[in-house]
């Protein structure tokens, strides 16, 4: 196939040609049936050596959603890599049988090493604790679907800013856009790691650290939350005193401003009190809908099918 | 004192931290050559104490020496005609290099995928910072041994 591309970094695609696909997504959101046929014919395998059923379940609908159909694996034991089979080798399969394969694998570049090996476009759907460019293009779109643009907000990331990969992923494409500021919320065990800190310094691009979620709600336009996980302590002591800070309460959100929204990647475990949920603000499942748009969007722009949406979609 | 003669054509690395002339004439595949290869080590050195010097009598346009900068940017690189230096090389970082390290991330795929090729990319030129390419883990020596 000639021009193929795949995604394994949200960095992959220029900031054009993630307008682009925003664009595409946009357009599904509000002309869904428009697009219900636009992959007859065409497979996606969902090649998922650990499993992660929100992620492949957004995957399969959004084929299904198209016309296409899905096959693939959950699970490694079920897999040739239970056998001692190479990814390259797999793929090289793969690419027999589906036209597009979104790949979640433990092992840190494996869906890389994938694409290099591939004939069919693939998607890298989560690999270990490094990239899940899917969960970063759903940000950015949910974003850009409730600002109306990337740009010109003030953004509080809070909670596990250390370990958090989709953290570090959205820090990074956001920093491609004009007049974002940067708040990070967290204990100091669990502050954004050195060398983003170290990146935005070298851009120039503003930033504040705090440690008390209070301190900073009524700045923010958007409010991007983490789990913080009792292990990443280093005392039980400091968990205990610190845990509340990062609980998203009704009392929080009355400093909150009335527009704010809130984003979380889930699951969600505490961090969120459910009586939020209620709250208008509260865009987490709706950031789910937007993920599902936007790997419709993905999958037609990689099997280069969206000239053809165009015409009839975007331009009708 | 061991005396090595002048080469009259060819290149001679100088300045080469000691023990590791072995190391540098594996990756730049002098062993391969048909040309004369002179191997000194622990050569006395008024700034380095002692030096390993390598002289190769070859057409050095004829090897990729990018890798030299990365394993000891010290190096000097003398081009010989005649007998005389004619020109003295500037090192520059290779913005990628191949099987020259190793990546130690036990979550990398190059931990396991067999027949990959164990690729770094330059990352950061200014601090000479190396990244694996599947997984962009920092390189730090003493991390991972170089071949």
């Amino acid at each position: 196939m000639n021009n193929m591309r795949h995604m394994m970094n949200p960095l992959d695609f220029s900031v054009s040609e993630l307008e682009d696909l925003f664009d595409v997504a946009n357009d599904i959101e509000n002309n869904m049936e428009a697009y219900a046929h636009k992959c007859d014919g065409k497979l996606l395998a969902t090649c998922f050596y650990e499993p992660s059923t929100r992620t492949r379940l957004s995957f399969e609908t959004a084929m299904l959603r198209l016309g296409g159909k899905c096959l693939g694996f959950a699970d490694a034991s079920n897999s040739s890599a239970a056998k001692g089979e190479s990814v390259a080798d797999t793929i090289r399969v793969i690419s027999c049988f589906a036209d597009i394969c979104a790949m979640r694998h433990p092992k840190e570049g494996a869906p890389m090493v994938a694409a290099a090996n591939s004939s069919i476009p693939v998607i890298n759907a989560g690999d270990g604790g490094h990239q899940h460019p899917t969960q970063t293009l759903t940000d950015l779109l949910t974003i850009r679907s409730l600002h109306g643009k990337l740009g010109d907000f003030t953004i509080g990331l809070c909670g596990d800013l250390k370990f958090g990969r989709t953290v570090h992923s959205l820090i990074n494409a956001l920093t491609r856009y004009e007049g974002i500021n940067f708040i990070f919320v967290s204990p100091k065990e669990l502050r954004v790691p050195d060398y983003i800190t170290e990146m935005l310094n070298a851009k120039g691009i503003a930033y504040e650290e705090v440690i008390k979620l209070e301190e900073v709600m009524p700045k923010l336009d958007f409010l991007y939350m983490t789990r913080v996980q009792k292990e990443r302590f280093f005392n039980e002591e400091d968990y205990i005193r610190l845990r509340n800070f990062y609980i998203l309460d009704e009392a929080k959100m009355t400093l909150a401003k009335e527009k704010m929204h809130i984003l979380h990647p889930l699951p969600r475990v505490n961090e969120i009190a459910v009586e939020i949920d209620k709250d208008p603000r509260a865009a987490y499942f709706k950031q789910v809908q937007y993920g599902l748009y936007v790997r419709m969007a993905l999958i037609l722009t990689l099997l280069n099918m969206t000239d053809a949406h165009m015409n009839e979609g975007l331009l009708k | 004192m061991l005396n090595i003669g002048k080469i009259e054509e060819g290149f001679v690395l100088d300045h080469i931290q000691a023990g590791k002339g072995m190391q540098i004439y594996n990756h730049l595949g002098l062993n391969k050559l048909d040309s004369t290869v002179a191997i000194i080590k622990n050569a006395k050195s008024k700034v380095m104490g002692k030096k390993d010097i390598l002289k190769v009598e070859c057409d050095i346009d004829t090897l990729n020496l990018d890798i030299l900068a990365f394993i000891d940017h010290n190096i000097t690189v003398n081009v010989i005609k005649a007998g005389e230096i004619i020109e003295k090389r500037a090192l520059v970082l290779p913005k990628e290099i191949t099987n020259v390290i190793r990546c130690h991330n036990p979550r990398c795929i190059s931990s396991i995928e067999q027949g990959l090729p164990q690729v770094f990319y330059l990352a950061d030129e200014k601090n000479e910072v190396y990244r694996c390419k599947y997984c962009d883990e920092k390189y730090t020596e003493g991390d991972a041994s170089k071949n």
